[in-house]
């Protein structure tokens, strides 16, 4: 259960675009790492008045972007009445605990835009009334040490209201699930813990927290800015706004793109273009796979993924080619997915460590009768019986495996396997 | 309104001691690793007094009691 604690994968798994369409938003091309660029362009954190900043993001319609897409308005409006309630000051914590190996969208944001996201969360905690202020971030990635560099800078300014603790989270799986979160900067193991109160209403220290993604705070600092009419002027009307991505083509280095909402698949992953694709991951390792056949069709939108079981999520999309086995390709995730577990949870720790023995089984050609049969059924047995989503989110990528590739497991049960090249697609960790 | 009472799990804390199921067998079983699998629907009028006590003799205290209230004409 020891994450690698090694070398950086800061600079050495991503580069980055902008994507075709709507202008960057988030990441523009040149340094607005630079403080005073940074003030240049955006000026300084507009304070708004208590309730303005809320309405403006009901308005606006931004959701979160650390993967569940709950709304930002609701949670905080939610922190800010409980603030109330309970007398206690809120605390309001930046996620950029990116914790899933798939995804490299949020240091990459924070190495190329850290005053959006300061900004955003300066912001958010004066609009739920906080006294205090985080920004965690995986340890090994040499984040914090740039971050507190730059939250300086910011001081000397005279920009922020509130002085921002920063934090390194051990690098797993859970690490960035909300409640690990808040028990980690409580003095505690970073473990998901029972959801019962929630975070929201007791979270880091049992004051309210509101917890949200380091990508929604950036969103936020512009919305603040430019209003919601120009948060809605890409995307749709149910959909709007853009998102980052982490983009995953096989023989090239993962890419980060920001894209609006509603772009096609095909685009952000140039299908078509080039060797062909089997099947795409959508939502990382607690997403799910779309065979490419429907996926060629579809856009970066819940409408549109849902009848898969997907959703844009954190953003991790993957295209696997045509002569990669793809359960090979999941029952390595899912072995690194059960020993993430936290152990916590009877059905996960019994289950998850059982259903990626039986992948890795059907991922090899002649497996033995009923393997699938055990699989289907221990999924049932884990979704839904935890303290945080791990189990559920592992059972979707199960399913969705299981579906896209029937055909590929029909095949493994006559003894044979289609794929030619055996070279992995999706990143893990070192050392899984 | 009506309040209606159904039955959660601390998945951190269980540890599959399997009391409940024998003091409430008809909204809890076991499952093959010895965790309990709970049907979803709202404890029996019958089996309250039996809930209350799942819950309180649970040697870790993982069974949890919800209170639902339920207004009679809704449908949640």
């Amino acid at each position: 259960m020891t994450a690698s604690t090694s070398t950086s994968t800061t600079t050495t798994t991503t580069t980055s675009t902008t994507t075709t369409g709507a202008p960057p938003r988030l990441m523009p091309l040149y340094g607005s790492d630079n403080l005073a660029s940074h003030v240049a362009m955006h000026g300084a954190p507009p304070y708004p008045a208590a309730g303005h900043l809320v309405r403006l993001l009901a308005d606006a319609g931004l959701r979160g972007h650390g993967g569940a897409g709950f709304p930002v308005h609701r949670k905080l409006a939610y922190v800010a009445e409980a603030g109330r309630r309970t007398g206690r000051k809120p605390v309001v914590v930046a996620n950029g605990a990116e914790s899933e190996p798939a995804s490299a969208k949020d240091r990459t944001l924070l190495l190329r835009a850290p005053h959006l996201v300061l900004d955003g969360l300066q912001l958010a905690a004066a609009a739920v009334g906080a006294d205090e202020a985080h920004l965690a971030v995986e340890a090994g990635t040499g984040l914090a040490a740039a971050l507190q560099n730059a939250a300086a800078k910011r001081a000397r300014a005279g920009l922020d209201r509130l002085t921002v603790e920063f934090t390194e989270v051990p690098r797993r799986f859970l690490s960035g699930e909300s409640s690990a979160l808040a028990e980690h900067l409580s003095g505690r193991a970073a473990l998901p813990r029972y959801p019962q109160p929630p975070v929201r209403e007791r979270g880091v220290g049992r004051a309210p927290t509101l917890v949200q993604n380091v990508e929604t705070l950036a969103h936020l600092a512009l919305i603040a800015r430019y209003g919601a009419a120009w948060f809605r002027s890409v995307g749709t009307a149910d959909e709007p706004g853009s998102m980052l991505c982490t983009v995953h083509i096989a023989g090239r280095r993962p890419e980060v793109v920001e894209a609006p909402l509603s772009a096609p698949l095909r685009r952000l992953l140039m299908l078509g273009q080039g060797d062909p694709v089997q099947a795409v991951l959508v939502g990382g390792y607690h997403g799910a796979w779309i065979p490419a056949a429907h996926a060629l069709g579809l856009r970066l939108s819940d409408a549109d993924l849902a009848p898969y079981g997907a959703a844009p999520g954190a953003g991790v999309l993957a295209a696997l080619p045509a002569d990669r086995c793809g359960l090979a390709e999941t029952a390595r995730v899912l072995r690194y997915l059960a020993l993430q577990s936290a152990g916590q949870c009877g059905p996960c720790l019994n289950g998850l460590p059982r259903i990626a023995a039986a992948f890795t089984e059907l991922a090899r050609p002649g497996y033995p009768a009923g393997v699938r049969e055990d699989i289907a059924r221990w999924a049932g047995l884990v979704v839904g019986r935890g303290a945080c989503h791990h189990p559920d989110g592992t059972v979707r990528l199960v399913r969705s495996a299981l579906t896209a590739f029937a055909g590929e497991a029909d095949a493994h049960a006559a003894g044979f396997c289609r794929a030619t090249d055996q070279t992995p697609l999706l990143p893990l960790p070192e050392g899984n | 309104m009506d309040q209606q009472i159904s039955v959660g799990v601390d998945w951190t804390a269980c540890q599959g001691h399997g009391l409940c199921a024998e003091l409430l067998p008809e909204h809890i079983t076991l499952d093959e690793w010895g965790y309990p699998l709970l049907d979803g629907t709202p404890v029996h009028r019958t089996a309250v007094k039996r809930a209350r006590r799942a819950a309180a003799d649970c040697p870790v205290l993982a069974l949890k009691l919800k209170l639902n209230t339920v207004a009679n004409t809704a449908s949640s």
